[in-house]
């Protein structure tokens, strides 16, 4: 069996194995949600301002609200699997056409922090490790453990003040210009102005997360045997620091990195809540106090799977980077 | 005329401050010539691996560094050049080779990439010279398909193929010297006799000057022109192995050749009649699982002890001689319970104890007890020495005092003060701490030890000194001993019966005297063969 | 324990920690005394910058105190971090040493539980039990110790997994000692120190979680509190901009103090040698 074929039975047994997981969380929070008083219904009809108790009976049977419980479940669940996410009543739109619209946001957000968090973190982290005890060692890690203990909305805030109040350098807020109707490049340009605060805001804290383990996974390695015997093969310290030590000191970082991706889910509903980014973040958080069900249970399905496929996806890369793990 | 290589003049490391001493090793004083192998021999503590990394600069460096002294090297002195010259002469006219081979090769690399870095790093060589040279590098240490062997991990290979690998890799460029830390300390006795000769043929063809450290007095006898023996950081005999070995003039030298266990075995004692110990058709296997909750691929399976059968007379010493991954630590562990055997039997006196459960194991316990290997793993860090040797009289419902009586006549039975009783156990040494296991093995009252290797993490003086012990209370208390070793030696001092293992099976039984002499057995022969400084006679 | 002292003095940030944390616990029990007022009250002019009109870090937009608010929050905070991680830690060293030392079955379903909670992204499910359970103090340490405790068990049944093999573990096998003794009294003893660790480590992660929520309005609406002071000084960002950040320094400082004391906790309980140069 060639290796890319091992891969591929890999990665169907794994989304096979995930399955469950994402079944049974949809599970526990769709009774977690009914837990919570009144439904959807009483919300909308508090926020009409009266409804009678006809009117609001007649909309429980229009949105199957007034079934039992596991009923209601079974219905869903047959729902999910025809990839119909059940229809949301706060926004009178499908829920399905709603997550498409702000996925791409929360995405965008996502992949841009991961990238500046996990890139710079390795980078300071290997920078810390090699001048260590200098004093661009202390500066990383004053910074990483500063950075650390920074909560994430007041940093958000902060940057506001600095940057966009006083300096005026990035918007305040939103995804984009609505005013201004940009098209193409000039798009391309306003969406990333945008986007500079709210990624440089989420990805603050786990930078520094991942240049502390940077620093002390590339500390930990230098002290194995293998150094000593690359020393005395009279290797230069460039090459057992870059082949030898980094290759080694990269592998529990990558670990971490996908156990990150839940923990960067949740500092999204912070970071869109401040800088009022459309994302899913913000969304999940206001369908919550709507009590609309079925977006945030559709928003709980979605950031599960993506969990799982990151997860998924950071396992294979390790299986690359690790020739002592089995493709089993 | 020989040529002189290396010269060491009084060298002196010194030790970060706060260490226990000042200085690692004092006024070290040493030469190796071409074509010779100089052995330096030591135990733990006395400075011997420092002396050696010293020489290529490879101290754990700052805190450890060379205070004072010259190592003379050609006509430089390594003390003083520059990193750059070190690097340069790292490899390729100073080699070296460390003891654990699993950890001293890069996991993530495989063998050829890590050989092809020393010829990259000291000449030019275009790749296919490279590729084709590294091939020819593994032809001569021995290794099986060498093709395959440039494309695999360390961990896919054994460890002795790994140590080859090594020794591939330190002689690459043909050094002028090449220097030995342990490299067969932990290997089997069988891979170690291939590794010394190994490196004895690279000799010859290389004419390299090989400086070997060890604490191995029976490796000394079989590969070394010239001897030094170190102490405490200090030298304190030199000599050619035959002045040395046979007639040693400092103190430390001859008590440490006293201490070395004779391979002729002891005089069989008439042995008793009475069985104690019935070990009966035992098997054991490991994995044979199955992943994913039973619907995936079923693992290896692992047949560790298969069909042993063992009689234990009383007051007789038992021998389960073997290598690693034959079975007799697993099957020292399933006669103790502390692993459930899948099939079998295990009889004290006439109840077979491999049925019962927990409860109704405990009153056993009373008459079968174990002592541990590893001296630092073997005692609870958190527990008063004195706590932990009453805990079994206590779990067996004996009242407190009593039990710290006992506890204090137990310390005094193994040679330890009574104060003993209320430290800790990381307050004791090695040989300390094996008296400690001892103790706690006895405050039962068993009339059966089993004792899994209890001297291999000691050093020659102090193993010495507890197999004197061991041999005192089995005489004393009268109890027979299930005694695991991979070390022939100490089975011939110890030993009145022997049972020799190979993957899991008994290959061969015999009294000790009887089996040494006239092994029946193709594997009995070959352990034999090679045992270190066999036909030496200390 | 006069040996564990010496070594945590040897970290001087982690002593600064220590006095530092110390300071805000007094502020904290000295809340009533030094601003004797209720945090929630108009006491003065709205929108005062630091050091006019009597307030020393100013006021907000209905002239409450900024720096009363932070000295009772200090009391929230604290309370909440230490309350929230003690009942996460239990939980978790229960569930993990039966995990851990038993294997089998109890293993496998407490893995799938951790696998379930690492999935479901931790802050979302925290937000989704407060507004479940109506906030209030004890919701929201319930809901953070529900998203905690899943990461102490996993640590937990890694080290009984380690240790349990250990031959001292097996030498009260022979010596016929119970499970449950074994567990409590030889290897729990053992896995301390890194327990220690994080769970110094797991108050700050509670603080922050605990102020994120208070932000976001999730907070108890009778308590004052840090995160609260920041969300309620939002709107006003662009006039009265310390509103939103004496209480953020407060966090930072309280966070960056606690890190501080569970590193020098690390190298006090773990001596290592020292790091290469």
């Amino acid at each position: 069996m060639t290796k890319s074929t091992k891969i591929f039975k890999y990665v169907g047994k794994r989304l096979l194995q995930g399955i469950p997981i994402i079944l049974a969380i949809v599970i526990i929070n769709f009774f977690l949600l009914n837990l919570a008083e009144g439904d959807a219904v009483d919300v909308l009809a508090g926020e009409a301002g009266s409804a009678t108790p006809e009117y609001m009976a007649q909309l429980r049977k229009k949105f199957g609200l007034d079934q039992p419980l596991p009923v209601q479940l079974m219905v869903y669940l047959k729902n999910v699997l025809s990839l119909d996410l059940g229809y949301s009543f706060r926004h009178d739109m499908p829920v399905n056409e709603l997550i498409f619209d702000r996925f791409t946001a929360t995405g965008l957000l996502m992949t841009s922090t991961i990238i500046l968090a996990v890139g710079f973190g390795i980078l300071l982290g290997l920078l810390a490790a090699m001048r260590l005890n200098t004093w661009k060692d202390a500066v990383i890690t004053v910074f990483a453990l500063i950075t650390y203990a920074t909560p994430l909305f007041w940093v958000g805030l902060m940057m506001i003040v600095v940057f966009s109040l006083n300096l005026g350098w990035f918007p305040t807020s939103g995804m984009t210009n609505i005013a201004a109707f940009y098209e193409g490049w000039d798009y391309v340009v306003d969406v990333a102005r945008h986007l500079v605060l709210p990624t440089i805001t989420l990805s603050l804290f786990y930078l520094a997360l991942y240049t502390r383990m940077m620093r002390a996974s590339m500390l930990e390695q230098y002290g194995q045997d293998y150094v000593v015997t690359a020393r005395a093969k009279g290797l230069t310290e460039r090459r057992i620091t870059y082949v030898h030590v980094l290759r080694n000191a990269l592998l529990p970082v990558v670990t971490m990195a996908g156990v990150q991706v839940g923990a960067l889910i949740g500092g999204s509903v912070i970071v869109e809540s401040v800088f009022a980014w459309p994302g899913l973040g913000m969304l999940a958080f206001e369908s919550l106090f709507a009590r609309d069900l079925n977006l945030l249970l559709g928003i709980f399905l979605l950031s599960s799977m993506l969990v799982v496929v990151v997860n998924l996806i950071v396992d294979i890369i390790y299986c690359f980077l690790d020739p002592r793990i089995e493709v089993n | 005329m020989t040529k002189r290589l290396l010269s060491i003049n009084d060298l002196s490391i010194l030790l970060p401050t706060g260490a226990d001493r000042e200085y690692a090793v004092q006024d070290i004083n040493l030469e190796l010539n071409a074509g010779e192998t100089v052995c330096v021999v030591g135990e733990s503590g006395s400075g011997k691996s420092l002396t050696a990394r010293a020489v290529m600069g490879l101290l754990p460096a700052p805190h450890v560094r060379v205070g004072k002294g010259e190592i003379i090297f050609g006509d430089e002195d390594l003390t003083k050049v520059t990193y750059e010259r070190l690097r340069e002469l790292r490899g390729s006219e100073i080699s070296m080779i460390f003891q654990e081979p699993m950890t001293a090769l890069n996991p993530v690399m495989t063998i050829g990439a890590q050989i092809d870095e020393v010829f990259r790093y000291h000449v030019s060589m275009s790749a296919k010279d490279r590729v084709e040279k590294a091939l020819s590098l593994l032809v001569d240490v021995n290794l099986p398909d060498p093709a395959k062997i440039i494309d695999a991990y360390p961990h896919e290979l054994s460890g002795g193929q790994r140590q080859r690998s090594m020794i591939a890799m330190a002689l690459a460029l043909g050094p002028k010297i090449l220097i030995a830390d342990e490299p067969t300390t932990a290997l089997d006795v069988t891979t170690q006799a291939q590794i010394l000769e190994l490196i004895s043929d690279m000799q010859k063809r290389l004419d390299t000057g090989v400086l070997f450290i060890t604490h191995d007095f029976g490796v000394v006898a079989d590969i070394a022109d010239r001897v030094i023996v170190m102490q405490h950081g200090k030298i304190v005999e030199t000599g050619t192995t035959k002045q040395v070995l046979q007639k040693p003039k400092h103190p430390y030298t001859k008590s440490l050749i006293a201490a070395i266990p004779r391979l002729k075995p002891r005089k069989a004692r008439s042995r008793a009649a009475e069985v104690v110990l019935k070990i009966e058709d035992i098997c054991k296997s490991f994995g044979g699982g199955r992943s994913f909750f039973g619907f995936g691929k079923p693992s290896r399976d692992v047949k560790a002890v298969q069909n042993v059968q063992i009689e234990l007379r009383r007051g007789e010493t038992l021998g389960v001689v073997g290598e690693s991954g034959s079975g007799k630590s697993t099957l020292a562990r399933c006669v103790i319970r502390l692993i459930d055997s899948d099939a079998g039997q295990i009889k004290l006196g006439d109840v077979d104890i491999t049925k019962l459960s927990r409860n109704e194991l405990r009153p056993f316990r009373k008459r079968i007890q174990m002592v541990f290997q590893d001296p630092f793993a073997s005692l609870n860090p958190r527990i008063r020495v004195g706590d932990i040797i009453s805990q079994g009289p206590i779990l067996q419902g004996e009242d407190k005092d009593e039990a710290s009586k006992r506890a204090y006549e137990l310390l005094d039975i193994v040679g330890l003060d009574r104060r003993s009783f209320d430290r800790f156990p990381h307050e004791f040494s090695g040989g300390q701490r094996q008296r400690i296991g001892i103790a706690r093995a006895l405050s039962l009252r068993p009339d059966i030890l089993v004792a899994d290797e209890p001297v291999s993490a000691l050093d020659v003086s102090i193993q010495a000194q507890i197999l004197e012990l061991l041999d005192e209370i089995r005489e004393q208390m009268d109890l027979s001993m299930l005694f695991i070793t991979h070390d022939l030696r100490v089975a011939a001092q110890v030993c009145d019966y022997v049972a020799v293992m190979q993957y899991g099976k008994i290959v061969e039984t015999g009294p000790t005297a009887e089996l040494f002499e006239n092994p029946k057995d193709a594997y009995t022969k070959s352990l034999l063969a090679a045992v270190p400084g066999k036909d030496w006679h200390f | 324990m006069g040996n564990f002292w010496t070594r945590y003095k040897r970290n001087h940030a982690a002593v600064f920690g220590l006095f530092v944390i110390v300071l805000i616990i007094v502020m904290a029990i000295t809340a009533s005394f030094l601003y004797a007022e209720d945090p929630f009250r108009l006491v003065g002019k709205p929108l005062s910058e630091p050091l006019t009109n009597g307030f020393l870090l100013g006021s907000d937009s209905l002239g409450r105190d900024v720096a009363s608010g932070i000295v009772h929050g200090a009391k929230t905070s604290l309370l909440i971090g230490f309350v929230a991680t003690l009942v996460s830690v239990f939980i978790g060293i229960f569930f993990g040493a039966f995990a851990g030392y038993f294997g089998g079955l109890i293993d496998d379903i407490l893995m799938r539980v951790t696998e379930i909670f690492q999935t479901i992204p931790s802050f979302i499910f925290a937000i989704l039990l407060v507004a479940i359970l109506k906030p209030s103090m004890s919701s929201i340490v319930i809901a953070i110790a529900v998203v905690s405790w899943p990461g102490v068990a996993r640590l937990v049944r890694g080290e009984f997994l380690a240790v349990k093999n250990r031959e001292f573990v097996q030498a009260c096998h022979t010596l016929g000692m119970s499970d449950l003794r074994i567990m409590l009294w030889e290897i729990l003893p053992n896995c301390l120190s890194p327990i220690i660790v994080v769970g110094s480590l797991m108050v700050a992660t509670a603080i922050l979680i605990e102020s994120g929520l208070a932000f976001l309005g999730l907070g108890d609406p009778n308590v004052m509190s840090w995160g609260f002071l920041i969300g309620a000084g939002r709107t006003m960002l662009r006039s009265a901009w310390w509103v939103c950040t004496f209480p953020g320094v407060a966090i930072l400082i309280t966070v960056l103090a606690i890190n501080l004391i569970g590193e020098g906790l690390n190298d006090a309980l773990n001596p290592r040698l020292k790091e290469r140069q």
